[in-house]
C-alpha cells in the first residue's frame, strides 16, 4: 500500500550498525594493512564461536521478555566441570585421580546437563516463584560461582588450573576441518538450529508471544510458566556447551572463566537489535552483534591499541546502538 | 466570521507521514466560549489535527492563528503558553506525588531564603484551592494522586489546564473510561467553563453525547473535512452518514434470534478474591446474546475473567452443555471452546511488536497446534497465513500487510484483529468485554454484525458493555450487575435505560429482582 522511495536517513538507521562495523574494519586497515587476511578472520571468528553460543542463549532470554545475569558463571562452571571429565589417563595432575579415561561426549553432556540444571532453577524462580529475573539470576550467578569455586578447590586440585585434556576433546576447541575451524562449524550449526526454532517452530513463536505481551499470551491459552522454563533451559544449555568449548578451546579451565560473559553477551543481543523489554530479536542481528565487538576487540588489539580502550569503545557501542534504535521506533509512531 | 471573534483557526493544514498523508488541506474554526465536536472515524486524521494545534507535530502547509495572530507552535509548552491545553485519552499524572504538585509541577511557587528557594506549600494549597472552587472540583489538594479515580486524575488535568490560562482546551475521548454519573460531573465542569468564556474541543465517538453538549459539530474523514455544523441541526444519523460517507439506516444489525437449549449454565459464582463478586447465577441459551450491564465496579469483567479461568473461583459451578467443569486457567477454557476478548486490549490483548497476522493466529496456534504443523515439529506459514488472511478480509482489517506490526494500526482494526484471534478457534461461547469501546462506527457494525453471525450459528454470545444503546440493541436478554451482586435479569422487551441504571445502582434489591427475574424467564 505504502510505496518505498529511498531514503538515505533511513537507509543509515537502518543499518547503522553495518556502517559502523565497516568503518571500523576500514580504519583498522588504513592504520595496519596486514588486518584484512585470512587468518586474521578465521581468528575473529574462532573467538566469537563460545561469545556466540552465549549470546544465542542470552537472546532467547531477552526475547522472552526476562534478563539472565548468570550466564557467564554458568560457563565458568560447565568449563570445569566438562574440563575435569576429559583428561588424560596419563596426565600427572588429574582432577579425579583413580578415573579412567572417558568418551569425549561424557564432558560435553556433563556440561550442557549443568546448564540444563542452573536454567531449570532460574526458569523456577523466575516463572513460579515470581522473583524479578534481575535479582533471581544475579543470585543464581553467585551459586554458580561458589558451586564452582567449591568443586575447583577439591583435593587434590586445590585450584590449580585444569590441563592435560584428550586429544579429542582438544580438537573440538583447536582443530579444524577442511581448513574451517571446528569451533566456527558448531557456532555456524547452533546459529542456524536456533534460527529454525525461534522462526519456524510453535515454541519459538510463542517465546516471541510472551516476551512481547506476557498478560495478553496467557489470556490467549500458552502456558507461560513452560514457555520460560523452557527458555531459561535451552540457554542454560547454550551456556554450558559453551563452557565446555571454552575449556577445550583454551586447553585449560579454572574457576574464573567465563567472568562478564553474560555483560558481553547482553550487549551484542541489544546492539544486535533485541529490545530490551522483549518481544524484538533475530539470529542475524546477535551475529552482527557479536561479531563488532569481537572485531573491535581483535582490532584495537592489533593496531597496539591498549585493551583499556576497548572498554571505552565497547560502551560508547551500546550506546549509539541503543539511541539509534530509540530514533528508528520514536519515527514510526 | 469575523478573524478576531475566533480564539483558534486553522487553516488548509496539510499533514504527511512516510507513506500516508494524515491531512489534507483542513480548516477548523473555533470560537469562544463553545463545545466544539470533532468527529471522524479512525484514521480520519483527528488526533493529527489536534497534534498540530498542541505543537505536537509541525504541519507541512496551513496556518494556525491565535486570536488572529499567526503563531507557530514548536512545542507542547508553547501551545500551552500561547493557551492552548490537551487532555490527553491516557492521563499520565505522576502517581506518587500528590494533586497540588502535579498541578504546579514545572512551576511551583517557591521563598526565596538566602539563595535558596524552599516549596512554598501554603501559596500552593490556597492556589489550587481557588482554583478548584472556581471549577467546581472537591478533591483535597493535598492527596495523594494513586488514590484519585480515573475521572478525578481528569478533573486534575483539566484543572491544570485552566491553571495555564487555557483559551482552548481540547479533549480526546474524556468519557470513555467515565462512568455515567462521572460523566455528568465533567460536563457540570464544561458548562463552567464555556461560560467562563474558555472554548472545548471535544473529541468523541459517542454521538449521544456529542448531541447533548456540543455547540458546534466538524467531521473528518480520510484526512479530509467533511464539514462544519450547527449541532442543533444534526442527528444521529445525519452524523453518522456524514462520517463514514454513506448512509446508515441500522446500527445495530438485529434479526430475531431463534434460541436453543441452554449451553451454559453458572450458578452461586463467588470469587476467592475479597470485595470480588458473590453468588451470581445465570444460564445462557444456543444463539442468545447475553448483555451485561453495571457501574463501573459492579465486578463484571473479574466475573467473566473467573468463567475464563483468569482468576479463582471460592464456590459455585460453572456447566457446559449439562457438564459441570472445573476450569483452572485459559487453557482449559479454551479446551472448552470459549473465548474471551478482554476489556484492556492493550493489556491483555494485543502483542505490539509482532505482526498482524502472528497475533491472529496466536491462540489457535497453542490449541490447535497440529493444523500448522501437520504433526511434525516445524511451522507451515502457509497454513498460518492462510488462516490470517481469511480474517483480514472477511472481518475488512485495514493493514498495509500481515506482516505489518499490529501497534500501528489504528483501535478498530486491533480490535477486529484481536476478534479474528478468538474467531479462529471457533469458539461456542464468545465473550466480550466492551467489545467497541473507543473504535469507530464502521468498526462498532462490523463486530455487531460477527455477534449477529455467531448466534445465527447456534453459538452464545456474552457482551459486558457500559454503552446503553448498545447493549438494549443488541441483547437478548440484560443482567445487570452492582457491586459485585447480580441484581436483575431483564428480557428484550422489558430493558429500558431507566431500569438498567435503576439496578445498576441499587443492589439491595437483589431479592426482589431476582424475583422478578425468574418469573419473567
Amino acid at each position: 500500500m505504502q510505496k518505498k522511495t529511498f531514503r538515505p536517513k533511513d537507509f543509515m538507521m537502518n543499518y547503522a550498525l553495518y556502517l559502523i562495523m565497516l568503518l571500523i574494519v576500514i580504519i583498522i586497515a588504513c592504520i595496519s594493512p596486514k588486518f584484512i587476511s585470512l587468518r586474521v578472520i578465521r581468528d575473529i571468528l574462532t573467538q566469537s564461536s563460545t561469545k556466540m553460543l552465549v549470546a544465542l542463549g542470552c537472546m532467547f532470554i531477552i526475547v522472552s521478555g526476562s534478563a539472565d545475569l548468570s550466564g557467564g558463571r554458568v560457563v565458568g562452571l560447565a568449563a570445569v566441570v566438562s574440563g575435569s571429565l576429559a583428561q588424560q589417563a596419563a596426565y600427572a595432575n588429574k582432577f579425579w585421580p583413580n578415573m579412567g579415561e572417558l568418551p569425549v561426549i561424557v564432558p560435553i553432556l556433563a556440561s550442557v546437563l549443568v546448564g540444563l540444571l542452573v536454567g531449570a532453577c532460574n526458569g523456577y524462580a523466575v516463572a513460579k516463584l515470581k522473583v524479578p529475573a534481575f535479582l533471581a539470576t544475579l543470585g543464581m550467578q553467585m551459586i554458580a560461582y561458589g558451586v564452582n569455586c567449591l568443586y575447583f578447590n577439591k583435593a587434590p586440585n586445590n585450584s590449580q588450573p585444569l590441563g592435560g585434556y584428550k586429544e579429542s576433546f582438544g580438537n573440538l576447541g583447536t582443530g579444524s576441518l577442511a581448513g574451517i575451524p571446528i569451533l566456527v562449524m558448531i557456532a555456524l550449526a547452533l546459529c542456524a538450529v536456533v534460527w529454525i526454532i525461534q522462526t519456524r517452530t510453535c515454541l519459538g513463536r510463542e517465546i516471541f508471544a510472551v516476551g512481547g505481551n506476557p498478560n495478553a499470551a496467557r489470556v490467549s491459552g500458552i502456558n507461560v510458566f513452560k514457555i520460560l522454563m523452557i527458555t531459561y533451559m535451552i540457554a542454560g544449555a547454550l551456556y554450558g556447551f559453551a563452557g565446555c568449548l571454552e575449556a577445550a578451546r583454551t586447553g585449560s579451565a579454572t574457576s574464573s572463566y567465563g567472568l562478564s560473559y553474560e555483560l558481553d553477551a547482553i550487549a551484542s543481543c541489544i546492539v544486535g537489535g533485541c529490545s530490551a523489554s522483549g518481544g524484538i530479536g533475530s539470529v542475524p542481528g546477535v551475529i552482527a552483534g557479536v561479531l563488532i565487538f569481537n572485531v573491535i576487540n581483535y582490532g584495537l588489539t592489533f593496531i597496539g591499541l591498549s585493551s583499556y580502550w576497548q572498554f571505552v569503545v565497547k560502551g560508547l557501542i551500546i550506546i549509539i546502538a541503543v539511541a539509534i534504535d530509540v530514533r528508528k521506533y520514536a519515527a514510526k509512531n | 466570521m469575523e478573524a478576531n471573534n475566533c480564539v483558534l483557526e486553522m487553516k488548509h493544514i496539510s499533514k504527511s507521514f512516510p507513506g500516508v498523508k494524515a491531512l489534507d488541506d483542513v480548516s477548523l474554526t473555533i470560537r469562544p466560549g463553545t463545545v466544539h465536536a470533532l468527529m471522524g472515524e479512525n484514521g480520519a486524521g483527528k488526533s493529527t489535527l489536534m497534534k498540530c494545534a498542541f505543537g505536537l507535530y509541525q504541519p507541512d502547509d496551513g496556518e494556525i492563528r491565535i486570536q488572529g495572530n499567526s503563531v507557530t507552535l514548536p512545542t507542547p509548552k508553547a501551545a500551552m503558553v500561547a493557551g492552548i491545553s490537551m487532555i490527553h485519552q491516557e492521563l499520565n499524572p505522576i502517581m506518587t506525588r500528590n494533586v497540588m504538585e502535579n498541578i504546579w509541577v514545572g512551576r511551583i511557587p517557591y521563598r526565596n531564603v538566602a539563595g535558596v528557594h524552599w516549596v512554598d506549600d501554603k501559596k500552593m494549597y490556597q492556589d489550587t484551592r481557588n482554583l478548584f472552587q472556581d471549577l467546581g472540583i472537591t478533591i483535597d489538594p493535598r492527596e495523594r494522586v494513586s488514590s484519585l479515580s480515573v475521572s478525578h486524575c481528569q478533573l486534575l488535568e483539566i484543572a491544570r489546564a485552566v491553571s495555564y490560562g487555557a483559551k482552548v482546551i481540547i479533549m480526546d475521548e474524556p468519557t470513555s473510561s467515565l462512568t455515567e454519573s462521572e460523566s455528568e460531573l465533567l460536563f457540570g465542569i464544561i458548562r463552567k467553563l464555556t461560560m467562563q468564556g474558555v472554548a472545548i474541543i471535544y473529541i468523541s465517538h459517542k454521538i449521544e453525547e456529542v448531541l447533548d453538549i456540543t455547540d458546534e459539530v466538524t467531521v473528518l474523514r480520510d484526512g479530509r473535512l467533511v464539514g462544519t455544523w450547527p449541532t442543533k441541526e444534526l442527528d444521529m444519523d445525519s452524523i453518522v452518514s456524514k462520517m463514514v460517507g454513506r448512509e446508515m439506516t441500522n446500527r445495530f444489525p438485529r434479526p430475531e434470534h431463534t434460541m436453543g437449549d441452554v449451553y451454559l449454565e453458572v450458578s452461586h459464582l463467588t470469587s476467592a478474591l475479597p470485595h470480588s463478586f458473590s453468588d451470581i447465577s445465570f444460564t445462557l441459551r444456543k444463539g442468545e446474546i447475553l448483555g451485561i450491564g453495571g457501574l463501573v465496579g459492579a465486578q463484571r469483567t473479574e466475573l467473566m475473567e473467573s468463567i475464563f479461568g483468569l482468576r479463582p473461583i471460592a464456590s459455585g459451578t460453572i456447566r457446559i452443555d449439562g457438564k459441570e467443569v472445573n476450569i483452572k486457567n485459559p487453557r482449559e477454557a479454551i479446551r472448552h471452546k470459549i473465548a474471551l476478548l478482554t476489556e484492556e486490549r492493550r493489556v491483555t490483548g494485543i502483542i505490539p511488536m509482532l505482526s498482524v497476522g502472528e497475533n491472529i493466529v496466536l491462540a489457535n496456534q497453542t490449541a490447535n497446534r497440529k493444523k500448522y504443523t501437520g504433526g511434525g515439529p516445524f511451522l507451515n506459514y502457509g497454513a498460518r497465513n492462510e488462516d490470517a488472511q481469511k480474517y483480514v478480509d472477511s472481518l475488512s482489517i485495514k493493514t498495509p500487510g500481515l506482516k505489518a506490526q499490529i501497534q500501528y494500526l489504528s483501535g478498530g482494526n486491533q480490535q477486529k484483529a484481536l476478534l479474528g484471534r478468538w474467531m479462529l478457534l471457533g469458539p461456542d461461547i464468545l465473550i466480550m468485554d466492551e467489545p467497541t469501546r473507543g473504535i469507530d462506527v464502521g468498526a462498532k457494525y462490523e463486530i455487531y454484525c460477527l455477534m449477529e453471525e455467531m448466534v445465527q450459528r447456534g453459538k452464545c454470545v456474552i457482551m459486558i458493555s457500559s454503552e446503553m444503546p448498545e447493549l438494549m440493541g443488541m441483547s437478548d436478554r440484560v443482567m445487570v450487575m452492582c457491586e459485585g451482586h447480580l441484581s436483575g435479569i431483564l428480557n428484550r422487551d422489558e430493558v429500558t435505560d431507566e431500569r438498567i441504571m435503576y439496578l445498576a445502582s441499587t443492589y439491595e434489591n437483589t431479592e426482589r429482582s431476582n424475583e422478578d427475574a425468574k418469573e419473567n424467564i
